[in-house]
């Protein structure tokens, strides 16, 4: 298929989006992340039943505890796409580098990397 | 078990706000089944109040440990090497407010109370909990089919139901079941509706709250 989808978005391996933890996305986002998105099975599809739904709550209590601290909760998000679906990974991957560029980077980045970026984007 | 929840993260932030370096001393009982004051909810609210504080531009560091339990004086005392010269402006304990206290009582530092200690209950399915006991002092629930009517009566009636109890809902709330409705399908289940015939009498608080804070001695235990 060899479809295209941002450089900047780094994949993070796992079984089942059901082992995503709540305290994953946080550390995530507090090493510095710019956002974190879960890409999960379309819902009533989970191999292990509902790690997709599990995982839609976890992200649920990540974007409550963002906005508790003061960050956008938009931040972080849950996507279902099907694992057959290249095109709708490709297309998250750009919905949800789109959503951050907007939102600009994290204030826990560090201040030289923000600069840069902010130039880049200029 | 102790079931408790976590204060809101505003309002910890304002305890801290005046700090550099916390102690986070997480606890393996009760609030651990409870997914209140564990070592992952030790991780995640340390990891939010990082976040927050960075993100204020005034970082706060924080130390995270999980203790055995922090209602035994035993392992309260484990935190002894770690608070000492390591420049703790405070602990932030995540046990219920047993801990805190034990930690308050044992070391001269700031502690503070990161979990609101809730009610004596149990879990109705994952993520759900409900409070069953009232720690009255005086069981008396294999009068009632197994279920309390001090707890899980709003009035904590000894006689009821009240007036109240509508389509088995008490009316206090409609997410609530009226117990004694409960307690009477139970007699009925088990063939032992004449047992409520009596007139209960009034319970004796002596053994509750009313004699001031409790305490149990156990002779044959000392060591």
């Amino acid at each position: 298929m060899r479809l295209n989808y941002p450089p900047n978005v780094r994949i993070v391996n796992v079984p089942c989006t059901g082992r995503v933890d709540v305290i994953h996305l946080l550390r995530a986002i507090e090493t510095g992340a710019d956002g974190v998105y879960v890409a999960g099975c379309m819902e009533g599809e989970c191999h292990f039943r509902n790690g997709n739904i599990k995982a839609k709550r976890r992200v649920l209590a990540v974007k409550k505890i963002l906005q508790e601290v003061g960050l956008e909760p938009e931040r972080v998000e849950m996507f279902n796409v099907s694992a057959s679906d290249g095109p709708r990974f490709a297309a998250i991957a750009r919905e949800m580098t789109e959503r951050v560029r907007a939102l600009g980077p994290s204030p826990l980045r560090d201040p030289e990397v923000c600069a840069a970026w902010m130039e880049a984007a200029q | 078990m102790v079931v408790a929840e976590r204060k809101p993260i505003e309002e910890i932030l304002a305890m801290v706000a005046d700090f550099k370096k916390v102690l986070l001393v997480g606890c393996k009982g009760c609030v651990t089944v409870c997914c209140a004051g564990g070592t992952k909810e030790v991780g995640i609210l340390g990891s939010a109040l990082r976040i927050a504080r960075k993100k204020q531009g005034n970082p706060l560091e924080v130390v995270e440990h999980t203790l055995e339990r922090q209602c035994d004086p035993e392992y309260v005392d484990q935190l002894a090497p770690m608070l000492a010269g390591n420049g703790f402006d405070a602990v932030l304990s995540m046990a219920c407010s047993v801990g805190p206290q034990f930690i308050a009582k044992k070391y001269t530092i700031p502690v503070y109370p990161m979990l609101n200690t809730t009610f004596i209950g149990g879990a109705l399915e994952h993520g759900v909990w409900a409070e069953f006991c009232q720690s009255c002092g005086n069981c008396i629930i294999h009068n009632f089919g197994g279920l309390c009517p001090i707890a899980r009566c709003s009035k904590s009636l000894m006689n009821g139901p009240c007036g109240g109890s509508a389509n088995k809902k008490c009316e206090v709330s409609p997410e609530i079941d009226c117990i004694w409705h409960l307690i009477y399908d139970r007699m009925v289940e088990l063939g032992q509706l004449e047992k409520l015939r009596p007139v209960f009498p009034i319970k004796d608080w002596s053994t509750s709250r009313d004699g001031g804070p409790r305490k149990i001695v156990r002779e044959d235990l000392k060591l």
